[in-house]
């Protein structure tokens, strides 16, 4: 394991793709996440892309610079993921709202508050039997629609699900955090300040924002629907619906046939980019001058966000006769100020291929745009650990704390893994695993200990 | 007990490790996984040494206070023996990874020295072990109550907070000298850490007599602290150069 700690530092930062989008009219979207190594994109193209005639040289030089950049990106989700978990665990620990019984969803119908222990051990089994059945259709018809190129219905799913969290979902957590304030507030300022959020996140999501501000809405969504989801699922059942998701994760993105997988990997075939509003990205890559003769390009969703230095992409991208009214100076000027910003075949496919993406020269600051992806589900779920140990576990903070770094150490080993087999992973089975196994073990295990030393004093 | 409680006793456990953490750790990304997997590790071993606790507790007689004291004080000890055997476990993990970053840099060198590793894995357990000391304790600071209504001591959430700073650094400068020690292949050095660990832990059983428990802990942990700044290079000329640099060039960077 050492050796692949090394590795790890190897690692080309990973091409994420859409998750599977469970709709819940509900709650709204759940994101579920792939983590795909660098080369996998060009496994759906034809051989002649391959960047295998690389020289040996070229490789070591590769690595070196992947090296020193390596842990960069496991700190740039370190931070997202626990700013969220900070979030849900300050809310539940404050507002009283989150871990009040105010009944269940209608996709866990069976009660946990009966009688015998048998009783409810079945009907929290039930309750996971029925969400992961749920989502399982959800993921399968994403998929569908996916592969028969239904690319409004996605969209229109996406921007309905969005809409519902950032309007509805923000008012109601609003109103109890003024609730546990005893903040007065009328409604026209509170209609004010829902609808600018709301809209400034829809506009930062689903088109184009300062980085930072896409990202902090995204951790925010997530928040909202870890919180919703902390809620409204009883205990037992929780715990379950965490263990289930995170095997069917493995399946769904490991398996040929799994739903994941084919999605990932239709999307390669096509060599299309992500979705936004699924996936969280460190950095992503801003194209300016969409005005490309290509028809599907323009439906293609704008990716958003800023290139920092110029992309090392050598121009010979072909342009199209139509430059849009760009003069040839004016884009020299933004070329050496922003990089390349055709859209042409050359610049999307790098996108698409952004980690892996090398031409022969290296260039040594090349590594600062790469950045890393994870997708919002994994965010959401981690949280719901995270929320729920602090929620219920009797142990308090130390339960809480101990979650947080099981979590963090197997986000930190999946991106390990990610650089040792550089093909699609995913983020859910090895840190809900050890977020469970430390939360059960804390819980039960530590915390009478804990106790005791607290009780007396004793320091070990 | 008062706000004013609260955030006193939090800044003193654990200030020194955050201002630690912000000025010399947050900057790097490689030294703050080392952190965060060497707060993974201290955990493991609590885990494993309160598995063992519970399993005794279970089997034995719960209404006999003595047994449970000495059980307590057994636990203790287990569970600082396993923290040095995972604190090596750790050295021995991070060795391996740092041999492997040096085979693959260029000029045969780590990024990362293994003293700068040393620190930050020393802190990374001292920051887990006083968190788990004293983030209850803090937060029932903010709740009802009144201390020492019972006859203990008044003193408990302050003796508490300088405890766990005690640890927290402590935890640092054996981190530093035992893999100093690992290194060196001295291992004595490993030996006298062990059983300062063991002192230090066994100090505690004393309370709530502070003053059996406090000082001593103090006076150790000012003897650590030099004994690890002599381990990894420094020396009181460097202390010299360090504040006359400092003097003269008020303007310029010192050079450490």
């Amino acid at each position: 394991m050492a050796e692949n700690l090394a590795n790890v530092l190897h690692e080309q930062l990973s091409e994420g793709f859409p998750d599977t989008h469970r709709n819940n009219s509900g709650e709204g979207a759940d994101r579920r996440r792939v983590v795909e190594g660098a080369d996998q994109e060009l496994n759906g193209q034809p051989p002649s892309a391959r960047p295998s005639q690389r020289l040996e040289s070229e490789e070591d030089e590769d690595e070196e610079l992947t090296l020193k950049y390596g842990a960069k990106h496991v700190i740039m989700l370190f931070v997202p993921v626990t700013l969220c978990m900070v979030v849900v665990v300050a809310t539940i620990k404050s507002v009283s709202f989150y871990t009040q019984k105010d009944g269940q969803l209608i996709y866990t119908p069976f009660p946990e508050d009966t009688e015998t222990v048998g009783q409810r051990a079945l009907n929290s089994i039930l309750n996971a039997a029925i969400m992961i059945s749920v989502i399982i259709v959800m993921t399968l018809l994403l998929v569908v629609l996916y592969k028969y190129r239904c690319y409004k219905v996605i969209h229109g799913w996406l921007i309905i699900s969005s809409l519902l969290l950032l309007f509805f979902f923000s008012f109601i957590y609003l109103g109890e955090v003024f609730k546990t304030y005893n903040v007065g507030m009328d409604y026209i300022t509170l209609a004010l300040i829902i609808w600018n959020f709301g809209v400034v996140g829809m506009i930062c999501i689903h088109w184009k924002g300062p980085l930072h501000l896409q990202q902090a809405y995204l951790i925010m969504i997530s928040a909202l629907m870890a919180l919703v989801f902390i809620k409204y699922l009883p205990e037992w059942t929780a715990w379950l619906i965490l263990a289930v998701i995170s095997v069917y994760d493995l399946v769904a993105v490991l398996c040929p046939k799994g739903p994941l997988r084919m999605l990932v990997e239709t999307a390669q075939e096509r060599n299309e980019p992500i979705f936004p509003a699924l996936i969280y990205s460190s950095t992503m890559v801003w194209l300016v001058n969409m005005a490309d003769t290509d028809a599907e390009s323009r439906k293609k969703p704008p990716l958003n966000s800023t290139m920092p230095e110029s992309q090392a992409a050598p121009s010979q991208s072909a342009q199209g006769p139509d430059d849009g009214g760009f003069t040839s100076d004016w884009e020299l000027r933004q070329q050496e100020t922003l990089g390349h910003m055709e859209s042409s075949e050359e610049t999307r496919r790098q996108v698409q291929e952004m980690p892996s993406a090398r031409p022969p020269a290296i260039q040594s600051d090349d590594s600062e745009e790469r950045g890393v992806k994870l997708g919002l589900g994994d965010f959401i779920f981690y949280s719901v650990l995270v929320g729920k140990a602090s929620a219920t576990a009797s142990g308090d903070w130390n339960t809480t704390l101990a979650c947080f770094v099981a979590i963090l150490i197997g986000l930190c080993l999946t991106l390990l893994l990610l650089a040792i087999f550089k093909k699609a992973l995913p983020a859910l089975p090895i840190s809900i695993t050890f977020g469970l196994v430390f939360y059960f073990a804390t819980d039960n295990l530590v915390r009478p200990f804990m106790d005791q030393l607290a009780l007396h004093q004793f320091y070990i | 007990m008062t706000v004013a409680v609260f955030f006193g006793c939090s800044f003193i456990a654990f200030g020194p490790a955050f201002a630690l953490f912000i000025f010399t750790i947050a900057r790097d990304p490689l030294r703050v996984i080392i952190l965060i997997a060497g707060a993974f590790f201290w955990l493991l071993s609590l885990l494993l040494s309160s598995l063992v606790w519970f399993i005794a507790m279970k089997a034995s007689n719960d209404k006999d206070q003595q047994l449970q004291r000495g059980l307590l004080i057994f636990g203790v000890m287990f569970s600082v023996l396993l923290q040095e055997v995972f604190r090596f476990a750790y050295y021995k993990l991070l060795r391996k990874a740092s041999d492997g970053l040096a085979a693959l840099s260029e000029d045969e060198r780590s990024h990362i020295s293994v003293q700068q590793m040393a620190y930050v894995a020393g802190l990374g357990f001292g920051i887990m072990s006083g968190a788990f000391s004293m983030i209850n304790i803090l937060a029932d600071s903010l709740g009802p109550g009144i201390v020492g209504i019972h006859g203990e001591s008044q003193y408990f959430f302050l003796t508490s907070a300088f405890m766990t700073m005690a640890v927290t650094l402590l935890h640092t400068f054996w981190g530093v000298v035992f893999f100093d020690g690992c290194e060196n292949r001295r291992w004595w050095v490993i030996a006298v850490v062990v059983a300062l660990h063991l002192l230090v832990s066994g100090l505690t059983f004393l309370n709530p007599i502070y003053e059996g428990s406090l000082p001593p802990a103090y006076v150790i942990l000012v003897s650590m602290a030099v004994w690890a700044f002599f381990s990894c290079g420094g020396s009181l000329q460097n202390i010299q150069q360090f504040l006359t640099c400092w003097k003269n060039d008020a303007g310029s960077e010192v050079a450490s």
